[in-house]
């Protein structure tokens, strides 16, 4: 009995000094000088066009590897390939991967004396643009769908895909109306988590973007600028605000998971 | 899983169908080369630029080095502590039940989901020199090994979760009936079914505390030979003009990544095999 | 429940992505001007003085602010500038060697350098250590902040100004180098940049900082409970700014470097805790700052600073340099 006590009371109290104390940090330090600082240090021009960056980088990111995610899941559980196991393997690498290298990295092969540096002379600019900044994006949260998926497909066999073939239905019809259904959840989790991971990206486009005020300055970027300009209510505002749309994409992560987890 | 592998496998009839997914495929193979495999290529290649001689100076440097180690060490003790935190918390999350569950539950989520730098921002203000706690953790190892449980916090718990779910209690409630304790009923029957969930989630927590930059950059002071990771030795690398040594570095953290992806791999394969 | 989550969730994100917009801009001329962090604040007042001149009507400015090494490492690597304002000379040189910035960039009145400023020493309101000297700083117990000299502009000056400080008070070579051992015993954390080292100190870890006074200026403005002594030697920090040869192509950049010389941004500049460089407004009332015993400069050959680039190499080299030895004990 005070086993099981002890037991949930540490495991608990260790969540809540961990995560629920700094949360609440972030509120209180935001508000403590009453409202009014906080909500112009989120509404100037800046810190707006950060947001929108931040956003408009995930509408992007988001459904192409979503896209990317599903046919992939699709060739890597019913198809067999050679190098099936390789693009297994280097799909699941960017979770292991740091930011920074995958920030270095993009740095080497687009920078000048990089392998697609030609790409500048032609005038299309990867670095300290948009487009890299994408691709930093995109490169972190590719994961995600995929892996949600693949288990999903295993498990549901292909029966009722074979049946409607035999049946004589055209394959993307097949997909349409037997695959995709069967999936839509799993796919939902994971383009919840790819928005969430996407949202919160900092070390890779940190690398990338060249930090120009009011073009490549995501949110996370702005967090830090404020924060080494002493504008540390200017800084936890916007960590509020990152803050809000994590709990949203956590709320959202307990909504879609999938029915074997908790 | 339920299905046998072959089953799983379908050959899509009719040659439009194998042409279809044999674009489709080929296009999301390209689409995974330029966004992933290029870009480490070109990584790759950097790092051995000026020679494998340069390539072995720069990562056996002194300051690079004491970097690798203190990540590769850090980690695995954060991970191993997770092992144990994150084993419990699953436990309480599964078997247990209290007001405010749910709530504990998703909260689970957040590190994974807050950006980087904010966690790194909210800790420094905590355990830092204006903490309301009256400690100083910052420009410390602790202050980094703080950082690291709070990123790394979902990773065992939601790789624990799911497989104490599913388990079956007979054996359990079996053994409890025949006299057995409740920690001998853990050890001797839960944990080796938890095993490899448990294993798989350690080797996520590792990977990603190996990696970590962005909530670690504030609080640990980033001070050579005491307090700097390789994440942030990489950063300084790349803007003190170090590009190849940079390079070097991240190469060498590619490896591990690799390694411990290897390693998973393996786990879950046991996962799988005995089910 | 869940089906209304998955309308909404990517509705949500795209309206809110398209809601909040950007505002177009509707002026003729952009420049970027690619600066270090530490002159963030005074052009923030000095692009909105030149837009009010008649030259800078109807020019806009994209600016970025970081590290100074980072942003000239940036720009040879291909991010637009047309104005670079960097800490260090040599950071402009390795703009120049690469091809971005010409040649002739400093040939000036004022040799390029738009602001100046002294090394000094922060310590806490009151100075409850008693650091006045440069000597005061190797006494045990005191603990010293300053940037890591491979990657911070500033830490090189602070590193400069220490040995030329031993210098001028007759010490050799060899003497002067093992004061910069000493010194960096007593360094406790060395943060990337002259604004993270400033934010450490500010954040209450050490005991004494050493920076740009402009800096100590900045965090005293900003709230931070700081003073700052002005040591007898010390060495005078000259601050470029260049046009880049695509900057050349613009006669807007010309007209809004020319206008970092007025005496209207030279005022801003003091203002922002800056040296001005321009005499007329050096030496008026408002912006005369105290002058140190002895003020050296990184060309003081006297002292054996033979400029930037022998310096660099002889310090600051990543394999053979001086401050290898002395920073990895």
């Amino acid at each position: 009995m005070i086993g099981k006590w002890a037991l949930r009371l540490g495991a608990l109290g260790y969540l809540a000094f961990l995560l629920l104390v700094p949360v609440g940090l972030v509120f209180y330090r935001t508000f403590e000088h009453s409202f009014h600082p906080a909500w112009a240090a989120v509404t100037n021009p800046q810190a707006l066009h950060a947001l929108w960056l931040t956003l408009l980088i995930a509408a992007i990111a988001v459904p192409l590897n979503t896209l990317f995610g599903v046919t992939l899941a699709i060739a890597l559980v019913r198809h067999r390939f050679p190098g099936r196991e390789l693009v297994n393997a280097i799909v699941d690498l960017p979770l292991a991967l740091s930011p920074v290298v995958v920030g270095l990295s993009l740095y080497l092969l687009y920078g000048t004396s990089g392998w697609l540096s030609g790409l500048a002379d032609h005038g299309i600019k990867i670095l300290f643009a948009l487009p890299g900044m994408i691709l930093a994006t995109i490169f972190v949260s590719l994961p995600f769908v995929v892996r949600e998926v693949v288990p999903v497909l295993r498990e549901i066999g292909t029966d009722q895909e074979q049946a409607a073939e035999t049946l004589g239905a055209a394959p993307l019809t097949v997909f349409r109306r037997i695959t995709l259904p069967a999936i839509r959840w799993a796919v939902c989790y994971g383009v919840v988590l790819t928005t969430a991971r996407a949202i919160g990206e900092f070390g890779a486009v940190s690398i990338v973007s060249g930090r120009i005020e009011g073009k490549t300055e995501t949110l996370p970027l702005y967090v830090q600028s404020q924060f080494e300009g002493f504008n540390t209510t200017g800084a936890f505002a916007a960590s509020v605000v990152l803050a809000l749309i994590a709990a949203t994409t956590v709320m959202a992560m307990r909504l879609f998971r999938p029915k074997g987890e908790a | 899983m339920a299905t046998s592998p072959a089953a799983a496998v379908a050959r899509p009839a009719g040659l439009a169908g194998r042409m279809g997914g044999g674009i489709a495929r080929g296009m999301a193979i390209g689409y995974l080369s330029l966004i992933v495999l290029v870009p480490l290529a070109a990584l790759v290649w950097s790092s051995r630029a000026n020679g494998l001689g340069t390539f072995w100076d720069e990562v056996t440097k002194a300051e690079a080095a004491s970097a690798l180690k203190l990540t590769v060490v850090v980690s695995l003790l954060v991970a191993a502590f997770n092992a144990m935190a994150g084993t419990a918390i699953a436990w309480v999350l599964v078997r247990d039940s209290f007001p405010g569950k749910g709530f504990a539950n998703a909260v689970i989520d957040l590190p994974f989901a807050l950006p980087t730098i904010v966690a790194g921002l909210v800790l420094l203000e905590l355990y830092g020199p204006n903490s309301p706690f009256g400690v100083d953790l910052a420009f410390q190892r602790t202050g980094l090994v703080l950082a690291l449980l709070f990123v790394t916090l979902p990773f065992v718990v939601r790789a624990v979760q799911p497989v104490l779910l599913e388990l079956d209690r007979e054996m359990e409630e079996a053994a409890a009936s025949l006299g057995a304790r409740r920690f001998d009923v853990f050890r001797r029957i839960v944990f080796p079914n938890l095993l490899p969930a448990i294993l798989s989630g350690v080797a996520l927590a590792f990977a990603r505390a190996v990696g970590e930059f962005g909530s670690v950059v504030l609080i640990s002071g980033n001070i050579p030979f005491k307090t700097e990771v390789s994440s942030v030795y990489i950063s300084g690398q790349i803007e003190s003009g170090n590009a190849a040594g940079a390079a070097a570095v991240s190469v060498v953290l590619l490896l591990i990544s690799l390694a411990v992806l290897l390693a998973i791999g393996a786990f879950r394969h046991w996962m799988t095999r005995d089910r | 429940m869940r089906g209304i989550w998955l309308t909404f969730f990517p509705a949500v994100l795209l309206a809110a992505a398209v809601a909040v917009g950007a505002q177009a801009a509707a002026s003729n001329t952009t420049l970027s001007l690619v600066a270090y962090s530490t002159p963030k604040d005074a052009y923030g007042k000095i692009i909105p003085a030149f837009q009010a001149t008649a030259a800078g009507k109807s020019v806009s400015f994209n600016q970025s602010y970081g590290a100074s090494g980072d942003q000239a490492r940036a720009v040879a690597a291909g991010l637009s500038a047309d104005v670079v304002a960097l800490s260090l000379e040599t950071d402009v040189a390795t703009l120049v060697s690469k091809g971005i910035v010409p040649n002739n960039w400093n040939k000036n009145p004022y040799h390029g350098m738009v602001t100046d400023s002294v090394v000094v020493l922060v310590v806490r309101d009151g100075n409850p250590k008693h650091i006045h000297t440069w000597a005061d700083l190797t006494r045990s117990g005191v603990q010293v902040i300053t940037p890591n000299p491979f990657t911070s502009g500033g830490a090189r000056w602070n590193v400069m100004a220490a040995y030329g400080a031993e210098r001028a008070q007759g010490k050799t070579d060899p003497q002067a180098i093992a004061y910069l051992k000493k010194l960096f015993k007593n360094v406790s954390v060395l943060p990337k940049s002259a604004r993270e080292a400033t934010q450490v100190f500010a954040s209450g870890k050490g005991d004494v900082l050493l920076t740009y006074e402009n800096e100590a200026i900045y965090a005293n403005k900003k709230g931070v409970h700081t003073e700052y002594v002005l040591p007898k030697q010390t060495i005078l920090i000259e601050n470029p700014v260049a046009l880049t040869k695509s900057g050349l192509k613009h006669p807007e950049a010309k007209a809004f470097l020319k206008f970092l010389w007025s005496s209207k941004a030279q005022k801003l500049f003091g203002d922002a805790g800056y040296r001005p460089v321009v005499k007329s407004v050096a030496h008026s009332a408002s912006y005369r700052f105290k002058q140190p015993k002895t003020l050296f400069t990184i060309n003081s050959k006297a002292l054996g600073l033979r400029g930037w680039k022998s310096v660099e190499y002889r310090f600051f080299d990543h394999n053979s340099g001086i401050m290898v030895k002395v920073i990895g004990h």
